[in-house]
């Protein structure tokens, strides 16, 4: 029982074979497109690697570029073989190639469908990636003199006023650390001493936020130190004041932006999988009428194109049963040994 | 003798009329190009109006402006007037207008060398401009509740963070105006009372600078408040410390900005200077060249001036000297007229 079966008249194989050939250009198109977009989201993400704990985000960009290329080549192809289609003679010189391309197309084609449900799925992934970067970016920024870490306080200072964010989930990540390195501090004050004191580490903690936190649309001059503290600044009241900081978290800022990006890309690249699924359609009906004209003398008769010569059930078990059948092989090879 | 005179055949002729017509879509493209770049120089002037005094001049972008549509215009004309060249019928009646058509060509590409001038010149009357409007800036700075001026405040912040600069000339601006809101001072504090009654106008002065002046790439947290006071901060120096605050002045700091931008749109206006001269001479060519026509296939010849150029400028001079003397003689017969009767 033949899947999709319809018929085609000379004129309509013509206009067939005219309209893949413009459906395989643009498809080409769209397939560069997906490239520089992949080349883009990769640029992107290199970017804030530095406040990334992993790169597994990155599969997303990698498979968009993967895609892209091969597309390219499918949709090239599938361009020449339509010019051919509409000549008898020089169609069944493709019929060899037909089988691997039908593979490799189908291949590609589902990974672009996978790249689409990544940019959506793998929110969760780089959330938790962002939340242990930060964490060591906030640890890691009074280290200006370690080598490695020198550049740490540089990077999250020019991220938070780049993105209008406060430590990682919000400002308060920074009266947990001491960012205000060793070097710097008069241990023979008392303030420093009763600090140090003060907790169980050591370490010198104050309520008091880098100035890379503070917000340019605040009325007043920015308040940085002793934020928690309403009597150590004239007419200010903490819990009521909104634009003195930041006080969006740089986690939150971040995904929301990398997470905009790909949506973007994902709904592009799903129109682009639309387009590229419709080019493959075209071609195989394209293939089958042109192969029911075999051996024809008349060209111009009316024959029957299909997608599928037997129904979806049976075409899966005809390329299953080969695989089974070589699995059982093995099973039954591996117990005569042991016999 | 006729100046720079070159044997044209058939084919010369259609080889030359359509590279010339590539060249004037070139030259359309170019015109394109100066016009984006006029708009995007007026855009960027008018993203900083608020540091700039009120009579900047948005002259130089408006002629860039001008000069880039004129030049689509010109050259889209062009373009017609060599495809239709090869044609002896749309060519005659193209004939006619030729002449001044190239006139105007010369008139328009000085008016190109004068804009790209204009915009090497225009640094200088922008520096004045750009001293008055900041040392207004940074004195409007703490009106955030006056209306008109309640964001200059987040305007300069965000102008010295992104062009890494602080104060007018350097960061000492700063110490010289009040820069803290009268709303949030307490005035019964000593201190506050001290720095008030310390100076003639009754300012809080102090050695600080806003959180915008304060640089990332130092290793140590920024140091905004006391500034010059060496003992108020561990083992610091202000003389020696260089990466704590930005160091250059925001009016250095537009101007080789902006200063840059002229000078690549200078430039780039004299490279399309440079297109439209050539493709005159090339119009110019054909124009001569099928005026001299017998039949459509013979062999003619083209040239630049029909004289050589002393000769040209002396025809010229005579010209106008003949106008001019000639209105000379009907205002001489009025006046004849007049006393007569």
């Amino acid at each position: 029982m033949v899947l999709m079966k319809m018929k085609f008249p000379f004129e309509k194989r013509v206009k067939l074979a005219q309209g893949l050939w413009l459906l395989s250009w643009m498809a080409t198109l769209a397939g560069a497109f997906t490239f520089t977009l992949g080349c883009f989201l990769k640029t992107e993400l290199r970017r804030r690697a530095e406040v990334m704990d992993n790169t597994e985000i990155h599969a997303v960009p990698n498979t968009l570029m993967i895609v892209g290329l091969a597309s390219l080549g499918i949709n090239y192809f599938a361009g020449r073989m339509c010019q051919d289609a509409l000549d008898a003679g020089r169609f069944p010189r493709w019929k060899t190639f037909m089988q691997p391309y039908w593979g490799v197309s189908l291949l590609f084609t589902l990974l672009m469908l996978m790249a689409v449900i990544m940019s959506y799925a793998m929110k969760g992934n780089l959330e938790s990636s962002l939340k242990i970067g930060l964490k060591n970016g906030i640890r890691f920024y009074k280290d200006t003199d370690t080598p490695g870490r020198c550049f740490q306080k540089q990077t999250i200072d020019r991220l938070q006023m780049e993105f209008r964010c406060c430590g990682n989930t919000d400002f308060k990540d920074w009266f947990e650390v001491q960012w205000i390195s060793n070097r710097y501090l008069d241990f023979s004050s008392k303030e420093v001493k009763d600090r140090v004191k003060s907790n169980v580490d050591g370490r010198y903690l104050f309520d008091g936020v880098p100035f890379s936190c503070c917000n340019p649309s605040s009325p007043r001059p920015c308040i940085q130190d002793r934020l928690t503290n309403n009597s150590a600044h004239y007419s200010y009241e903490h819990q009521t004041e909104e634009l003195n900081i930041y006080i969006r978290g740089c986690r939150e800022a971040l995904v929301n932006y990398y997470m905009g990006l790909m949506n973007t890309i994902g709904a592009g690249v799903l129109s682009v999988f639309l387009l590229q699924s419709s080019v493959l359609v075209s071609l195989r009906y394209l293939q089958t009428t042109m192969e029911a004209l075999a051996g024809q003398e008349n060209t111009e008769i009316e024959t029957e194109g299909y997608l599928l010569e037997k129904g979806v059930k049976e075409t899966i078990m005809e390329y299953v049963t080969p695989v089974l059948v070589f699995l059982q092989l093995n099973q039954v090879g591996s117990e005569d040994t042991e016999a | 003798m006729a100046l720079m005179v070159v044997k044209f055949d058939l084919k010369k002729r259609v080889k030359l009329a359509q590279f010339l017509w590539l060249m004037y879509w070139f030259s359309v493209m170019a015109g394109v190009l100066v016009f984006s770049m006029g708009l995007f120089f007026k855009i960027e002037l008018r993203k900083r109006s608020e540091m700039m005094d009120n009579n900047e001049s948005h002259f130089v972008p408006n002629l860039l402006i001008a000069v880039g549509l004129l030049a689509c215009g010109i050259n889209a004309m062009g373009g017609k007037i060599c495809y239709d060249s090869l044609d002896p019928i749309k060519f005659s009646r193209w004939k006619p207008m030729l002449k001044p058509f190239l006139v105007s060509c010369v008139a328009f590409n000085c008016l190109l060398v004068l804009t790209a001038l204009l915009c090497f010149l225009m640094r200088i009357p922008l520096q004045f401009t750009l001293a008055e409007g900041l040392k207004n800036a940074l004195k409007f700075y703490k009106d955030t509740d006056t209306p008109g001026r309640c964001y200059m405040k987040r305007t300069l912040d965000q102008m010295q963070m992104e062009f890494r600069c602080c104060g007018n000339n350097n960061f000492r601006d700063w110490f010289e105006i009040q820069w803290v809101s009268n709303r949030y001072l307490d005035f019964s504090a000593k201190e506050v009372k001290d720095r008030i009654g310390s100076n003639v106008d009754g300012k809080y002065l102090m050695d600080a600078v806003p959180f915008s002046c304060c640089n990332p790439s130092s290793p140590r947290p920024c140091i905004q408040y006391q500034v010059t006071n060496n003992t108020a901060h561990y083992s610091y120096d202000h003389h020696t410390e260089d990466l704590n605050i930005w160091k250059r002045g925001c009016r250095d700091a537009l101007i080789s900005y902006y200063g840059g931008m002229m000078n690549t749109i200078g430039a780039l206006v004299l490279l399309v200077a440079s297109l439209e001269v050539i493709v005159m001479i090339g119009l110019q060519y054909v124009n001569t060249s099928q005026s001299n026509l017998a039949d459509p296939e013979s062999e003619s010849e083209g040239w630049i001036l029909e004289k050589t150029v002393k000769e040209t400028f002396t025809d010229i001079m005579d010209k106008m000297k003949a106008m001019s003397k000639g209105n000379a003689v009907e205002e001489g017969g009025v006046d004849g007229v007049a006393t007569v009767s």
